[in-house]
């Protein structure tokens, strides 16, 4: 599989994150070899066989839906690059 | 006597017990060693007033008859943990100034047996890499690099990603340090620095609080110069803990009461897949000598088949970068870390994440993205866990016949800083016999065993049976006893 750069930039759109336009050429490169390398398992027979969900040999387990903790909205917000009131601030979405 | 930082952890605590030395002389010993390493950048954030004060109130509750079972034992801690008041960077920009509320459940469990922090040790980014090269902070420079520190003619790989920890307890910088591994992380840099590591089953150790690269294949295992001393460490990390939803509740064992020597009739597997293209003859030659090292003491090799051990790589570098992406979606920007600003919250949120995540992260997570994206979902990621399975099957048949399987650690000595740079799927080469085990979830311990022709370390690889690793831990102490590696880093701190 060879990835061109017009698809580079819409998975890092996808993904979030701003790539250059000069970096979108090597990227593409890169990203192809590894697409390339992960192409074998086509040679892998799976007909039949379940997707593994779960490497563990058990159910997830389930919790009590409840309020267990709580109240800790200083601690929470310590770490936000800009907060306010209670709140994180991000830029404006709705006009 | 010997050095304090030259100890054993086994060997500390007797020390300990007998009242040889104090705990804080212990750690200021080591709080010594952490700065006369500095030149290796080994350590992210040292610790030396938590170190000190932690190893008091070690000393006091020994005086009062209440040491746990790793007190007073100085350790460092990869970066992936979240250490309540102590920076966690993952070696990433994007977790600049990230100071965590809590603890993770696995360093808790060892401040609770009585361990001492040194400080937070380097990685790959968000320990995405076999080399620790990839850090924010700078690469790790191995203490088996040959030459005066600094002046280092080549500069030799820790292994990665928990090459921090590895480069910390070879350089006895640290009697033992924390590390994770997805694919190889714990296992691949221990042999390359002559320590051992051993990664437990998946669900043995408690992912809360570590910073999550691949949900579904990372483990939490200890790295330590002596497998005696992984077995003491491993009973403080493991445990039961509700708040990790694949955590399994079993009991822990006492590890080191497994350690008796006797391995008689027990049945080596030995994978002929593993005898792969562009395996090293010293390797290959390490590996028939482990073979025998078992044999004198009583084992029995089988020849055992891994079919799709070939494919391993392929699905492993599916599944880790889709997990990876759904993983670091949270690095937005808005909560912790960096944040660069834009003109709208979406274009602020790629500002941050372009400038926050270094190239090989950004790599994995557009692998990620792509094979999660619409229409490439069942051909990639649903392909890559349809074959995940088909390794899974391939080992529970291998332990119908065998009870524990033994392989080299990495097709080769560790490589020099700057080689094998270029191409990523080279790189991942490195991780060929560890990531089965991680797809398949089984126990792995990596033990020194030699030396390669250029002195430097090779490590034999054991793999277990689901919750086995009290076997696992007994066999490694075997091979680790016949193996007797006498050969030591040209720096030691």
């Amino acid at each position: 599989m060879s990835l061109d750069k017009a698809t580079v930039a819409k998975i890092a759109h996808l993904a979030r994150i701003k790539v250059p336009d000069g970096e979108l050429e090597s990227l593409a490169g890169e990203l192809s070899q590894i697409l390339t390398f992960v192409e074998q398992l086509n040679e892998v027979d799976t007909t039949d066989v379940p997707p593994m969900t779960s490497v563990a040999a058990q159910k997830l387990r389930r919790r009590v839906d409840a309020v267990t903790d709580g109240g800790y909205t200083p601690q929470v917000l310590s770490n936000g690059p800009e907060t306010a009131e209670g709140f994180y601030v991000v830029p404006k979405v709705v006009e | 006597m010997t050095a304090l930082t030259n100890l054993t952890m086994a060997s500390a605590l007797d020390g300990l017990a007998k009242k040889e030395f104090t705990a804080v002389e212990l750690a200021e010993a080591h709080v010594r060693a952490v700065e006369s390493a500095r030149p290796f950048n080994i350590f992210i954030t040292e610790t030396p007033d938590a170190a000190l004060s932690m190893a008091k109130a070690s000393d006091e509750r020994r005086a009062k008859g209440e040491a746990g079972p790793m007190d007073g034992l100085p350790i460092a801690v990869k970066d992936l943990f979240c250490t309540k008041g102590i920076a966690t960077t993952a070696g990433s920009k994007i977790l600049d100034g990230f100071m965590p509320e809590y603890e993770s459940t696995v360093t808790s469990q060892l401040w609770r047996d009585g361990a001492v922090l040194l400080g937070k040790v380097n990685l790959d980014e968000f320990a995405m890499g076999s080399a620790t090269i990839t850090a924010h902070q700078g690469e790790t420079v191995s203490p088996w690099s040959p030459g005066q520190p600094g002046q280092w003619d080549r500069k030799i790989v820790a292994g990665g990603s928990s090459g921090g920890s590895a480069a910390a307890v070879a350089a006895r910088v640290a009697l033992g340090a924390t590390g994770t591994d997805t694919g190889g992380s714990i296992r691949q840099p221990a042999g390359y620095t002559g320590t051992v590591g051993i990664k437990p089953t998946y669900g043995r150790c408690s992912r809360w609080g570590i910073v999550a690269y691949a949900s579904s294949l990372d483990q939490a295992g200890p790295m330590t110069r002596t497998v005696e001393d992984a077995a003491i460490m491993l009973r403080s990390m493991c445990g039961f803990d509700p708040k990790d939803s694949t955590s399994v509740d079993l009991p822990v064992p006492d590890f080191r009461a497994a350690l008796t020597g006797d391995i008689r009739g027990l049945r080596i597997g030995i994978p002929k897949e593993y005898r792969v293209e562009g395996l090293s003859a010293e390797i290959d030659a390490l590996w028939t000598q482990g073979i025998e090292w078992l044999k004198d003491a009583g084992a029995v090799p089988v020849e055992i088949s891994l079919p799709h051990t070939k494919y391993a790589l392929a699905a492993y570098y599916i599944i880790a970068p889709a997990e990876a992406s759904s993983n670091l979606a949270r690095y937005d920007g808005v909560r912790y870390g960096l944040r660069v600003e834009g003109g709208s919250l979406a274009e602020m949120y790629e500002n941050t994440r372009g400038a926050g995540f270094g190239k090989e992260v950004q790599r994995r997570i557009l692998v990620g993205t792509y094979v999660l994206s619409a229409g490439y979902y069942d051909a990639y990621y649903n392909k890559a866990r349809q074959v995940r399975t088909r390794i899974k099957w391939d080992f529970d048949e291998a332990f119908k016949s065998c009870d524990v399987i033994l392989t080299p650690t990495a097709p080769s000595t560790p490589f020099a800083i700057g080689e094998k740079m270029d191409d990523p799927v080279q790189m991942y080469l490195n991780d060929v016999f560890t990531v089965p085990i991680n797809l398949a979830g089984l126990p792995g311990l990596s033990v020194p065993a030699g030396q390669g022709a250029d002195g430097l370390p090779l490590g034999l690889q054991l793999i277990g049976r689901p919750f086995d690793e009290e076997t696992l831990l007994r066999v490694g102490q075997v091979v680790e006893k016949a193996a007797n590696v006498t050969a030591l880093p040209p720096f030691m701190a």
